[in-house]
């Protein structure tokens, strides 16, 4: 469920950054709003619960394998939307930083899939439509399967646009939507299940924890419509922007350099690292050009010149392509040696 | 399950390292956050078919791991761990991208494998990007820069608070599905119906502990945020660790380094 670094793109990347970012500005002064200086410990100290929560497995009936609580249903319905999406945030980064779960790039994504659909969709628009004032047993596992199932499979279609608007995998987008969405209908059953069972369990215990929970939430206004609002114009802004920029040219940094400087690529003058290397390059007469990246461009911006481009590059292809892949070897190779170096130099300090 | 105890322990270890005191660990964290940032969007923006034009980019997790003197068996294993999940991923490029892109010898290479190389290539080094940062600087450290950079208050204080219960509450966690185990044989015992007792009474026991954990603090004056022993400074050094980084990512990004080298020797066409 997690998006990796690896397959997104930049301007996807900031674009939900942007996003996440500006709801968990909003849900914070939501939560400083609310004057319940007990709730921020009480946060940090659940979104804790959480990871000791996931470790621990339980079997899942008839199909012999295990599996673990997602959670992110759970804290909203335990600490209502706004703490509870700043808590999956925050669960979610210490995953990212230390598991390598997603990536820092892909923070963004996880947080906005993870975190805003159970919270700001999930638990208003379905959880809280069905248990009503005293429930039972029965209306919170129903309500808490509806949610979770709903949660989880918005949240995989956000996975598989993100995915696909970014263009690094070439897995075609319905084959992706139909591997992902029945898995997360499957896993959301099951997460519904789970989070019904602690639910009616803390409900029998301890009542008061619940009905806290529901009546903490600040009336004025609906809090979806501000979050939504606040969430269009952030991904509007930068989704405009930066596809502006990299519309047209598949290299948004190298168009947002030409359009910044006002030349194809930055060219230093005489002196400067660009200077050496521009120097270097013109005395053995290579062109700086990737040699894999020139036909797929013209693959995948018109596929009317394709045929009219190839034979163009046939004759010179083995050649670059073995001087990129003898260069890589030659780069890991001093990669290496620096790093040995170095080692050995600062271990000897 | 026996695996939860391993995985603290591999989390304890990640977090000592940061405890190091090379002059990479003293660099204010704000640059460090921002250079991993900054590394993580250049390889990132390289479109699919690119690979030998990131090698260079390996540059960055070596020196952070030589001038850190961190260990890095470790962060190869943790890190290799992890490919397995790239590669799935990259798999299914072969099967749908055909296009011979290269030739090497009798071999045609298609754009799908090249594309899923370099997927791999890009998972290797954001994940080493984000596993080194705290092994340089800490998670703590990492909050205060967030909040010094703007992040709002809330956040950065529940974050914190997070990361010092983590290793209380996943022990007590372990215990818990540790006593479990040994009262299930034959895994009868194992199912939703005790998980969600044995959940809700952590749960509770988490709430009570955060009630008395809050009225501890305020006993001893807490007023909502943490205070650092040491507060850092952002100076030249960390301007020039930044500056120096991010200049070298974009003429890596600008420039397919591999590519001039090979050509210098190799003497290639064009």
């Amino acid at each position: 469920m997690h998006m990796a670094d690896a397959l997104l793109s930049p301007a996807v990347g900031g674009t939900m950054w942007a996003a996440s970012s500006g709801t968990i500005a909003y849900c914070s002064a939501k939560v400083r709003k609310e004057l319940d200086d007990r709730k921020v410990p009480l946060m940090g100290v659940l979104g804790a619960f959480l990871f000791a929560a996931q470790m621990i497995n339980f079997s899942i009936p008839g199909t012999g394998s295990s599996g673990h609580l997602g959670g992110g249903l759970l804290l909203t319905i335990l600490l209502g939307p706004h703490a509870a999406f700043l808590t999956i945030a925050s669960v979610l980064i210490v995953q990212a930083l230390f598991f390598a779960d997603g990536g820092l790039l892909a923070l963004g994504c996880n947080i906005f899939n993870l975190g805003f659909f159970p919270a700001f969709v999930a638990y208003p628009y379905i959880y809280k439509m069905i248990p009503g004032e005293r429930p039972g047993q029965a209306r919170i596992t129903v309500a808490a399967v509806a949610a979770a199932v709903a949660g989880l499979a918005l949240g995989a279609f956000a996975v598989v646009l993100e995915t696909a608007s970014s263009g690094i995998t070439s897995l075609p987008f319905s084959t992706f939507v139909v591997l992902m969405l029945p898995i997360h209908l499957a896993i959301g059953i099951v997460e519904g299940i789970v989070t019904a069972a602690v639910v009616s369990f803390v409900y029998k215990a301890r009542p008061e924890i619940l009905q806290g929970a529901i009546e903490a939430r600040p009336v004025a206004g609906p809090p979806l419509r501000n979050v939504l609002l606040a969430f269009l114009a952030a991904a509007i802004l930068t989704g405009g922007v930066v596809s502006w920029f990299a519309s047209g040219n598949p290299d948004g940094l190298e168009w947002a350099i030409a359009k910044t400087t006002g030349k194809e690529e930055l060219k230093g003058p005489q002196h400067g690292i660009h200077g050496m290397l521009a120097a270097l390059q013109e005395k053995i007469g290579f062109l700086p050009d990737y040699s894999f990246k020139k036909p797929a461009e013209a693959k995948s911006e018109s596929p009317g010149t394709e045929g009219g481009a190839k034979p163009k590059r046939e004759g010179s292809k083995l050649g670059t392509s073995l001087s990129g892949i003898v260069g890589g070897l030659i780069t890991l190779l001093i990669v290496f040696l620096v790093g040995f170096l170095l080692k050995r130099r600062s271990q000897a300090a | 399950m026996a695996s939860i105890e391993g995985t603290i322990l591999d989390f304890r270890r990640l977090d000592q390292l940061a405890t190091g005191g090379t002059s990479l660990h003293k660099i204010d964290a704000r640059a460090k956050v921002l250079v991993a940032l900054i590394f993580i969007l250049s390889v990132v923006s390289f479109d699919r078919y690119a690979l030998t034009a990131l090698f260079p980019f390996f540059l960055y997790p070596a020196v952070v791991l030589a001038l850190g003197n961190l260990p890095a068996d470790y962060f190869v294993k943790k890190v290799a761990l992890f490919l397995p999940f790239a590669l799935a991923v990259g798999m299914l490029n072969p099967l749908f991208d055909r296009e011979v892109m290269a030739r090497i010898g009798p071999f045609d290479i298609s754009g799908g494998w090249v594309s899923c190389a370099s997927i791999v290539v890009r998972a290797t080094l954001t994940i080493s990007a984000a596993l080194l940062l705290v092994g340089v600087t800490g998670f703590p450290e990492i909050c205060r820069a967030l909040e010094r950079l703007g992040v709002p208050q809330t956040f950065a204080v529940q974050l914190l608070f997070l990361y010092r219960y983590i290793f209380v509450l996943t022990e007590e966690g372990a215990r818990s599905s540790r006593a479990r185990e040994l009262r299930s044989f034959g895994g009868k015992g194992l199912g939703i119906k005790s998980y969600g007792s044995l959940v809700g009474h952590l749960l509770l026991r988490t709430w009570m502990r955060a009630d008395r954990i809050h009225m501890a603090m305020l006993a001893r004056g807490f007023t909502g945020e943490f205070h650092a022993l040491q507060p850092s400074r952002f100076g030249g050094r960390e301007l020039l660790y930044l500056l120096g980084w991010s200049a070298l990512f974009i003429v890596l990004r600008l420039r397919n380094v591999p590519d001039l080298l090979g050509s210098l020797v190799t003497g290639a066409p064009r």
